[in-house]
């Protein structure tokens, strides 16, 4: 499309707030088994489009994931990532994907979280969780409490800005990192 | 120590790329070194980094799809399928079953010509400099038919949301089927140059091991898992666009060695042949496209949806606000989680050996990097 070529003069999109999805309950011996462990740090058990997943509280995550890589076979920490809802009070949705080889089922489990908060690393359950915390952290600025190395992973280190935030127009870029290390002026406007 | 010269030292830090043939793009790997012995290495990644996730933000659900090519863009074919499933899932719609046969079969054709860059250039890597001429002339055939079928050759966008654009040309069975008597005795070829070579299986052999449980671990999948003895592939733990209903095998290895993991690879080039062989027998007729309307809007809601790309799980998690515009798309790309696992692999090996595990990892910075 034409207005995607050459930018207008367009001030950035108010953050769009998405609505809440329609889910349907989810129960299973894993749900229940979850519940009893971990009673009301288990805030919602849901299945979308076939998909199972779980809302926890931002500190029981990690010892969540624990819980099923131990007890209930989720050895395969698939992928984490996160989604910004600027509109929200609480901010970011962690979300880790976890896969288990002997159930052959791949859930979700979910914390929503303010901006500042600092979960707690995946990384002594979840060997991947390193480089993908390190990605979240590079494109939401979410940081997490004792990772290794928390440091941004695509980005040039001394990159400011998250990019992956709402707020981050797409044309955006650091220019003073470009004119340092580039030696360019930027030929992008802050669109 | 105020004695000690650099002469003194036994650790050297030495940079790998980026800009170096043997790291397959633009990777740089920063090496800590006792002599020949690796000590650590470090990737240095976003080289590539051109911000598809964002990107996504701010384009159409149609528009998108050409851009996902782009991502691992040797096995384009695949990064469309993954996301044209995904959509498919938040819209609730699937695609016709003669679309969802002609997809597998460009997929698998697909799997091939990506396995013949990674053998040609893995060879390459460690010695072996024909195999890469006789890979290409095998690919340039897979290109052609993408070439007839939709006019490009590498990032193809094969594939639309909720089925296909375009018919299959006339002659598109006889070619496919021609490839395939064609391509099988030549991997026998390839086996018989390369198997029994002792310089190259020398270089292969127990090299980069990485067991079953640190494949799990390092959430590594694709061949490499497989070559560790693991029996998992997607197509068959989650079939998805039919797969079910084909007949293949997954090859697996015992050692989770370089070695096993060329094996498996050059297996998994003859399932797929054999994937299209029987799906060219039984492309049903009927329409290409399921009924999608021209605006896309799927309703609110957020699905991961993961296939078998030739290089592991390739997954699209996307979230719909109900707009026109997807309002985030994660691509959790195989080759970046694979690569992950380089330090485990590469530690207490020697120098050499560093270039045969990259390779063998079977990376695309496209994709790492997106």
């Amino acid at each position: 499309m034409a207005d995607e070529l050459t930018p207008p003069q367009r001030q950035p999109a108010a953050p769009k707030s998405a609505p809440e999805a329609p889910r349907a309950p989810w129960e299973s011996e894993l749900t229940r088994a979850l519940q009893e462990r971990f009673g009301g740090s288990i805030l919602e058990c849901s299945s979308q489009h076939g998909q199972e997943f779980l809302v926890t509280l931002p500190e029981a995550a990690v010892t969540v994931l624990e819980f099923l890589k131990t007890g209930a076979g989720f050895d395969y920490l698939v992928d984490i990532t996160a989604v910004d809802y600027p509109a929200r009070p609480e901010r970011f949705e962690l979300v880790y994907i976890v896969y288990s080889f002997k159930r052959n089922q791949r859930i979700r489990i979910k914390i929503k979280i303010p901006d500042g908060f600092q979960p707690a690393t995946a990384v002594p359950v979840h060997l991947t969780a390193d480089w993908l915390e390190r990605e979240v952290f590079d494109m939401f600025g979410i940081e997490f409490a004792g990772h290794p190395h928390m440091r941004r992973i695509l980005l040039p280190e001394e990159w400011q800005g998250y990019p992956l935030r709402k707020d981050y127009p797409i044309l955006k870029q650091d220019e003073a990192w470009v004119r340092e290390n580039l030696g360019i002026d930027s030929s992008q406007s802050n669109g | 120590m105020a004695d000690s010269t650099f002469l003194d030292s036994t650790e050297l830090v030495l940079n790998m790329g980026p800009q170096h043939p043997s790291t397959h793009g633009v990777l740089r790997v920063i090496v800590k070194l006792d002599g020949e012995r690796v000590l650590g290495t470090e990737c240095v990644i976003g080289y590539l980094h051109r911000g598809l996730e964002k990107i996504a933000e701010h384009r159409t659900y149609q528009m998108y799809a050409p851009y996902v090519d782009r991502a691992d863009y040797v096995a384009s074919v695949s990064n469309g399928l993954g996301y044209c499933l995904a959509v498919e899932k938040l819209l609730s719609v699937e695609a016709p079953p003669r679309a969802q046969v002609i997809r597998i079969i460009l997929t698998e054709l697909n799997r091939i010509s990506s396995h013949l860059v990674w053998l040609g250039t893995h060879c390459l890597d460690i010695g072996a400099i024909t195999p890469l001429f006789y890979t290409f002339r095998e690919r340039e055939y897979i290109m052609d038919i993408y070439e007839k079928y939709c006019g490009a050759r590498l990032t193809t966008h094969a594939f639309r949301i909720g089925g296909l654009q375009y018919e299959l040309y006339d002659g598109f069975e006889q070619e496919c089927r021609a490839f395939c008597d064609l391509f099988l005795p030549r991997v026998d070829e390839y086996e018989e140059l390369l198997t029994g070579n002792r310089i190259l299986v020398g270089r292969m052999r127990n090299v980069g091991v990485l067991t079953g449980e640190d494949c799990k671990a390092y959430g590594v999948t694709g061949p490499i898992l497989r070559a560790a003895g693991v029996k998992w592939d997607l197509r068959k733990a989650q079939p998805y666009s039919g797969y079910e209903q084909f007949d293949f095998e997954i090859p697996t290895g015992q050692n989770g060695d370089t070695f096993d993991r060329y094996v498996v690879r050059m297996e998994e080039m003859r399932q797929s042949a054999r994937i299209v062989q029987q799906a060219l027998e039984r492309i049903p007729d009927g329409p290409i496209m399921a009924k999608v309307p021209k605006v896309i809007k799927p309703p609110v809601g957020e699905a991961y949806v993961s296939i078998e790309a030739p290089k592991g799980e390739l997954g699209y998690f996307i979230v719909s606000d109900g707009s026109t515009q997807p309002y985030r798309v994660r691509i959790r790309p195989p080759s970046f989680v694979n690569l992950q696992a380089l330090d485990k692999m590469a530690r207490g090996s020697l120098v050499a050996d560093l270039v045969a595990i990259i390779g063998t990892i079977d990376i695309v910075l496209g994709e790492v990097d997106r």
